[in-house]
């Protein structure tokens, strides 16, 4: 099920900003690679130039090579939507279709690409919502609108409405930064749940969470403002933590914790 | 409208009624703190600032009851004629449709100046009419407005937007003489009640495109990109998600762009001359259609049984586009967001 990420050499443009430059790095499979690094370095749009979302923003343009396995993403007759049905996504503030029940909701992604068949949909929506640590609440009320649930569940929903599809990637942009810490280990148990079926990535402002949820952890830096952000290092997140190779990592870590 | 921009903004996670509500609340809050005697920093007691404090309040209390006279004046200046209208139409219209045969017959073999007969030609017409104008402006106005919202980028864009303006732009009388001119003088068909519909489609369209618009920049950004974010193709999150989640919103704009079409009197003037007999056929021939009713008799307002018939039939366009909005407004209850 789950794929490694191999990136190379990759640029990123908004029109004529360049606000990523030369990352490259592998994400393995079946772990959970944490981005973190400050506000503005551009972790958000790496994240989005690894299932072709980022092009959906007007003037959106990557340069360089993800290769998905051994597919290159990029390739000029990749379809961007098959792409995405890949590696799925997970935005900062949770995102369910207001006129959908909670069942709508994570049946989306399959019933927008013609699944009819219930019998099988239920199963999904199901199974979706068990690996999602929300099925015992809201079982009772799947026809209900997905919009009416809590904040924490409505993230746990777009989770589970992200995984329905059977990604090999799910890539989560600060998916807790609108959750108290509640909700916040709900999901990052989830995320240690999920990471034996999928790869993962996610960006966060939260060092702890880094420490406590990835295996791996990428820092970005910016030089300064209008530069370009850059990968300054990747590795075991033990070995980030506890024993940087760059200064800047350290700093930044340090500063973090005071 | 109102409930456009509420059900609208229900899409976002926005609720901006509350929200103003605790803003109210913090200023008054606010406007407590010098009664309770607190100074300002760099203040001593001795400059005073109670009553310094004091006065910007009594201004803030005067412009509030300014301001609150004023709407309420602008409220009663609205009111009066709308009250005054519907009184007249009502008290001299509705004993007319209380008439049994008002719902049912039509004008033929009925003189001016007799009494009897019905309205039914006219009604059935008039909804004909607003039935296939709607038909056709109403696919055109939506897909035009997805185009611009969700496709449009650079030139061709900006040249239907600007023709969407112009359009909205033109008195009726002048859409309508540019059909005639098509239609009659060009192309040599005779006068019909399809003729006048083209001519309410041109008023139509810009009408729906602009609402239809309004509502689908509402719809937040981050649903579309949640649909793409599951595989889903563009074409389909426009359908299932975008147009899904603006539906009420464009219902609401379609029934705005019909009410405006089905009084419209100076196309029927010029495209569809009236008949008191039933006409089923869009095609060919005169056509009866309320608004032209109420004008035929109009010219016989001397006879009092023609002036009752134009205040009846001014009752009955008047509640049918009350109706029209009725079923209009459960149909886009019944496909509102829902939280
Ligand atoms: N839609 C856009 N158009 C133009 N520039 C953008 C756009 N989105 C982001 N940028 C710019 O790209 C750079 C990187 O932004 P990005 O959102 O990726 O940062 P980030 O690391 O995710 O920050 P944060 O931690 O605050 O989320 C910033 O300079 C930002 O201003
Ligand atoms: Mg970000």
């Amino acid at each position: 099920m789950a794929k490694r990420i191999d990136v190379t050499d990759l640029n990123v443009y908004y029109s004529a900003f360049k606000a990523v430059e030369g990352v490259s790095m592998t994400v393995e499979p079946r772990s959970v690679t944490a981005f973190i690094g400050p506000s503005g370095c551009g972790k958000s749009t790496f994240l989005r130039t690894l299932n072709r979302m980022h092009e959906v923003i007007a003037g959106g343009r990557v340069e360089g090579k993800v290769m998905l396995d051994n597919q290159d993403l990029y390739a000029p007759n990749m379809d961007p939507v098959a792409v995405r049905r890949t590696v799925g996504m997970v935005f900062q503030r949770p995102n369910p279709f207001p006129t959908m029940s909670i069942y709508d909701n994570v049946a989306a992604g399959l019933r927008l690409n013609g699944v009819k068949n219930k019998k099988s949909l239920d199963g999904v929506v199901e199974t979706s919502l068990k690996s999602a640590n929300l099925w015992n609440e809201v079982k009772d009320r799947l026809g209900k609108p997905g919009a009416g649930l809590s904040g924490g569940q409505q993230q746990r929903l777009c989770i589970a409405r992200a995984i329905a599809v059977q990604p090999q990637v799910l890539l989560m942009d600060e998916p807790c930064s609108a959750l108290d810490p509640i909700s916040t280990l709900a999901i990052e148990d989830l995320v240690s749940q999920l990471k034996n079926e999928f790869t993962i990535v996610i960006v966060t402002h939260n060092m702890q969470q880094a420490a406590r949820v990835s295996d791996r952890t990428a820092f970005f830096n910016l030089r300064a403002t209008g530069e370009p952000g850059r990968l300054v290092e990747i590795g075991d997140t033990t070995k980030i933590f506890n024993n940087p190779t760059q200064q800047a990592t350290e700093d930044y870590i340090s500063g973090r914790f005071g | 409208m109102s409930t456009l921009t509420r059900e609208g903004r229900a899409t976002g996670d926005r609720r901006p009624r509350p929200q103003h509500e605790d803003q109210r609340r913090d200023r008054r809050r606010d406007d407590q703190v010098p009664d309770e005697g607190a100074t300002p920093p760099g203040q001593g007691p001795d400059a005073g600032p109670l009553a310094e404090m004091g006065s910007p309040q009594r201004g803030r209390a005067v412009k509030d009851a300014v301001a609150r006279v004023v709407m309420w004046g602008a409220f009663g200046v609205v009111m009066i004629p709308l009250v005054w209208i519907l009184y007249t139409v009502v008290s001299r219209g509705v004993h007319l449709l209380l008439s049994s045969t008002w719902w049912t017959n039509n004008q033929r073999n009925i003189n001016s100046g007799d009494v009897g007969g019905g309205a039914r030609h006219a009604i059935e017409g008039t909804l004909m009419m607003a039935g296939i104008t709607a038909v056709i402006a109403v696919p055109i106005g939506i897909l035009t407005a997805v185009y611009l919202v969700e496709y449009g980028r650079g030139g061709l864009a900006r040249a239907i937007s600007f023709t969407v303006d112009i359009l909205s732009g033109i008195p009726s009388i002048v859409a309508a003489l540019f059909i005639y001119a098509v239609w009659v003088t060009t192309f040599g068909i005779e006068r019909s009640g399809f003729a006048a519909a083209l001519a309410l489609v041109l008023l139509m369209i810009p009408v729906v495109v602009r609402s239809t618009e309004s509502m689908l920049t509402l719809v937040p950004n981050e649903l579309r990109e949640a649909a793409y974010a599951l595989g889903v193709p563009k074409w389909v999150t426009v359908v299932k998600v975008v147009l899904r989640t603006a539906f009420s919103g464009i219902v609401t704009g379609v029934l705005l762009g019909l009410a405006r079409i089905m009084g419209e009197t100076a196309p029927l003037l010029i495209l569809a001359p009236y008949t008191k007999n039933f006409q089923r056929d869009l095609f060919s021939g005169n056509f009866p259609t309320l608004p032209m009713m109420i004008n035929q008799d109009r010219g016989d307002i001397g006879l009092a049984a023609a002036a009752e018939r134009m205040w009846g039939a001014s009752l009955t366009l008047i509640l049918l586009v009350l109706l029209l909005n009725l079923v209009g407004r459960i149909i886009a209850r019944a496909g509102s967001v829902k939280t």
